[in-house]
């Protein structure tokens, strides 16, 4: 794999010297052009599964800046680069602002808006020229030598584009990088992880927002003229055309499907008119079909098909040899207060389902919380954890309130869980969905990633991922795709992933289920080892024979009500809980 | 004139495009709803229900039928396919019938009427008739096969059916604009304002079928099943009421609408081939004023945007459509702030 991609770089790098005809270079600057864009749309789209239709409007902006500022006040080429990227990242970050906090599809619409919007800008502005446009830029020059012609621009687009393949490559080989890939499906497991997901959506709305600006820069100084045409919606729709063809979700797939689209589209302008006796531009009919069938049938994109040519190297597994250890929290004194619940109430409309429930859990205690379904006991889950929020009571973690705070700084604060309904990325290996457990013990910034500063952090986050699964018996798992796990190992997994919180307080909702006899005897064994190291660990569970032998202290709850609590030999015996499994004689 | 009086006109300008949008934009949320299908193409049944009329006026045959044929011919496959596979031969006969057999009768129909010159109603109707097939047909073929899919792909697949429809309408209709024949040239003069006409059908028709579909939604079984598979899709599921149904109703419903707003706004507005994605979005920015959910509020968001529309393109015509879709950037603030719509879990 390595070895291909060297080589295809290297050919892109010679082509140049090659006697290859201008018409070549022309088309490889365009694919060069839209491939940047598409690359941001990626990220966003296919690993974040955000949606912009509205990518072209960035790219009109940092034509429009640079062209303007060039033409107008003779700016240097490179500070009006500047300039189109402080534009277009202050109006991503608005539009992303106050739009990404709500549910997916309303930044598409915002989109869409917006690039019609800054469309009729454009033509409209008489300061820049209207739809005539601007033109008369001067050439971009590099080290006193201009680029004037496509050959030279070849040089500096392509360059970008491997930069920025390689950068977003690194990105999401990296914390925040895993955290980005976390958001496709929903923001829960994310937000219980400790990442702040609203700022990590607006970083990459931001990021995909900047590269369609540098391909509109480029852009300009190719074509040395700019008018509102290629910023429309239609351009902002063909690049998700791309994005699709290519595969959605592979960087590589962004070059792939802009050659492809590129490519059919200028044999398209020539077949299709012909075809239908008309003028006209009826390739959209085409890429219509082609977009529709893809998502169908193939909606990973053409990307994958051509990647199984040729085998992956296996990864190498984190070596455990001494390097920096993550920090660790100061564990609590077998005893301490860790979560005090205290006269919690939630209800949802008219059903009320945690009523008045309080209960402690100390450090170096097992606590199980308990009841038929529908008791409520997720819900307390979830109210503890900040998923929801309480109508009345308080939540207190070592005397300090935590209800009403989001759940990312809860997790923060040492709360670790894990989710009834399993909530990993699939796509993602064991060893990665486990070390998103680690995003809170340590910083990371985009910056330093996307530079491959980070790795002797990254090194000590996959050492603690590794140790957290040889723990949970998923040691030699660490590769495989998450998604490709039974269902009771995708439990162990989300264990290792709270372990690696490295939680004061840990919360498993059902962890058993799905466990075979000696799994859960493993599993009986690993809680009461971390019991005895001092940690505090609140469970939900209904096999009994689990629960009776593993905890100090078990909760009763019955429809959102706690009917019972005490010691397990007490709750067995205990006839208002018999009552309520068994069916008491009402 | 008085500028009171300008703006008099201006609002009953406004109003009149506005009704249009409102009409669109609860198609939208309806179709949002029911099916998760964020439909970028509704414009495109405007167009092809304006266009297809301004055909028939002109005694040639609209192509959009010749698309409904080749669709309902493509989903009568679809479906006698699956019948087969199912053992389901009962159904066969019925797939004939309405995938067939009633499109054939359309089609000889209209082939015939088209140049006798019959008169606007029968011509209003048919090109209804038309339009209104097209709709379920796309569902049967694109939607109804990717109903598990998740938003972001039905959003993408929409953007593909829109490029589809609008290649479809430059083929069929050519680069040229064309205006329909109003159904009511007069007016009524109050004092010294005059209502136009055709503003008063448009006004009005859009007031009775909003009523209209409120009647149904609230008293017939077919609106309360889609009500339900809007609410809770696994639960309708659960009571019988098919996906592919509500889907299916849906979409002609959003369909009539469409080719209704195009029959009703071609004689106000000069309607192009590729009108429709614009006025469709409009109808997007009035949805998004309601949340994509509440009908009430995208009937007053259309209505503003009418006006503000009306007002815009008498004082700065060039800058009509960036004040138009700027107008989304506060209201997503507004809705962000209340923090009504939130993430929902996959």
């Amino acid at each position: 794999m390595k070895r291909t991609v060297v080589i295809v770089w290297l050919c892109i790098a010679l082509l140049p010297l090659l006697p290859v005809p201008e018409f070549w270079f022309t088309q490889a600057n365009y694919i060069g052009l839209y491939a940047l864009v598409v690359l941001g749309l990626v990220v966003l789209t296919g690993i974040a599964g955000l949606i912009s239709f509205g990518q072209a409007a960035f790219v009109g902006i940092g034509a429009y800046a640079t062209a303007y500022l060039g033409t107008h006040y003779g700016l240097s080429p490179w500070l009006t680069l500047l300039a189109g990227l402080a534009i277009t990242g202050i109006s991503a970050f608005v539009i992303g602002a106050i739009t990404l906090r709500m549910s997916g599809h309303y930044l598409p619409l915002a989109t869409i808006a917006w690039s019609i919007a800054l469309y009729y800008l454009f033509g409209s502005i008489e300061g820049l020229g209207k739809y005539d446009g601007i033109s008369g830029l001067p050439p971009i020059s590099v080290l006193g030598f201009g680029l004037e012609q496509g050959r030279s621009m070849y040089g500096l687009i392509w360059l970008c584009v491997g930069a920025s393949a390689w950068a977003l490559l690194n990105l999401l080989d990296s914390r925040p990088g895993r955290a980005i890939r976390a958001l496709k499906n929903g923001t829960q497991m994310a937000e219980a992880m400790g990442v702040d997901t609203a700022r990590v959506k607006i970083v990459i709305f931001v990021i995909a927002a900047l590269l369609a600006s540098v391909s509109g820069w480029l852009f300009a100084h190719l074509q040395r003229a700019v008018n509102p045409t290629p910023f429309g919606l239609d351009p902002s729709l063909e690049y998700v055309i791309m994005l699709v063809a290519g595969g959605m979700a592979h960087i590589w797939g962004a070059l792939l499907g802009s050659g492809l689209v590129k490519l059919l589209q200028d044999q398209l302008q020539v077949i299709m008119p012909a075809l239908f006796g008309a003028t006209g531009s009826f390739e959209g009919l085409v890429f219509g079909l082609v977009l529709i069938l893809l998502l169908r049938f193939a909606p990973e994109g053409l990307w994958p098909w051509l990647s199984r040519l040729w085998p992956r190297a296996p990864r190498p597994s984190p070596d455990d040899a001494q390097g920096p250890a993550l920090p660790r929290r100061e564990p609590s004194a077998a005893g301490t207060m860790l979560l005090q619940v205290r006269g919690v109430r939630r209800q949802f409309g008219g059903l009320v389902a945690v009523d008045d429930v309080s209960f402690n859990v100390r450090a170096g205690e097992i606590v199980g919380l308990i009841g038929p379904n529908g008791a409520g006991k997720s819900t307390t889950f979830n109210l503890v954890t900040g998923l929801l929020r309480v109508n009345a009571g308080e939540v207190l973690l070592r005397g300090q309130r935590i209800d009403g705070r989001p759940s990312r700084r809860i997790a923060c604060l040492g709360v670790a869980r894990t989710f009834q309904h399993v909530k990993l990325i699939p796509t993602m290996s064991v060893l990665e969905n486990v070390a998103l457990g680690t995003h809170q013990r340590t910083r990371v910034g985009i910056l330093a990633a996307t530079l491959r500063l980070d790795r002797r952090r990254e090194a000590a986050m996959m050492r603690e991922a590794a140790q957290a699964l040889r723990r949970v018996g998923l040691g030699e798992h660490m590769h495989a795709e998450a998604g490709s796990l039974a269902l009771g190992q995708q439990r162990l997994l989300e264990i290792a992933r709270a372990l690696c919180c490295d939680p004061a307080l840990l919360l498993l909702d059902e962890p058993a289920a799905g466990l075979r006899a000696f799994e859960k005897q493993a599993l009986a064994r690993l809680l009461a080892e971390l019991r005895a190291q001092g940690m505090g660990i609140l469970i939900v569970e209904h096999d009994m024979e689990f629960v009776m032998q593993l905890t100090d202290h078990i909760v009763v709850m019955v429809f959102g009500q706690k009917i019972a609590e005490g010691a397990p030999r007490d709750i067995q015996a205990n006839p208002a809980v018999l009552d309520a499994y068994l069916g008491g004689l009402e | 004139m008085n500028s009171f009086q300008i703006s008099a006109i201006l609002v009953q300008d406004g109003i009149t495009t506005g009704a249009i949008y409102a009409l669109l934009g609860m198609a939208l949320v309806l179709l949002f709803a029911v099916t998760r299908v964020v439909f970028f193409a509704q414009g495109e049944f405007v167009v092809y229900g304006a266009l297809s009329l301004a055909w028939l006026q002109a005694g040639r045959v609209p192509g959009s039928l010749w698309l409904m044929v080749g669709l309902a011919v493509l989903a009568g496959l679809a479906d006698a396919a699956q019948a087969l596979r199912d053992g389901n031969y009962s159904q066969l006969w019925r797939i004939v019938l309405l995938h067939f057999a009633a499109p054939a009768a359309l089609a000889t129909f209209a082939v015939w009427a088209a140049p006798r010159q019959l008169p606007l109603a029968a011509q209003c109707a048919l090109s209804l008739c038309i339009v209104t097939a097209i709709g379920p047909l796309l569902y049967r073929l694109v939607y109804q096969p990717m109903a598990n899919a998740s938003v972001l792909v039905l959003l993408i697949v929409s953007v593909g059916v829109h490029f589809v429809l609008a290649s479809f309408s430059l083929l069929f209709f050519g680069v040229e604009g064309f205006r329909t024949p109003s159904f009511w040239k007069g007016g009524i003069s109050l004092g010294w304002m005059r209502l136009n006409g055709q503003s008063l059908i448009v006004v009005t028709v859009t007031a009775l079928l909003i009523a209209l579909l409120a009647l149904v939604f609230s008293r017939t079984l077919y609106g309360k099943a889609l009500r339900a598979a809007a609410s809770n899709r696994v639960g309708a599921r659960l009571m019988a009421i098919p996906v592919s149904f509500s889907g299916r109703l849906s979409f002609t419903i959003a369909a009539f609408i469409g080719a209704l707003c195009g029959i009703l706004i071609g004689p106000i507005v000069t309607i192009y081939y590729d009108s429709g994605l614009l006025i469709g979005l409009k109808g997007f920015v009035a949805a998004i004023f309601g949340g994509l959910s509440s009908y009430p509020l995208t009937l007053l968001g259309a209505l503003g945007i009418g006006v503000v529309e009306a007002f815009s393109s008498f004082k700065a015509s060039a800058y009509k459509e960036a004040i138009v879709f700027l107008l989304v950037v506060p209201v997503l603030l507004w809705l962000s702030l209340r923090g009504g719509a939130h993430e929902e879990e996959h």
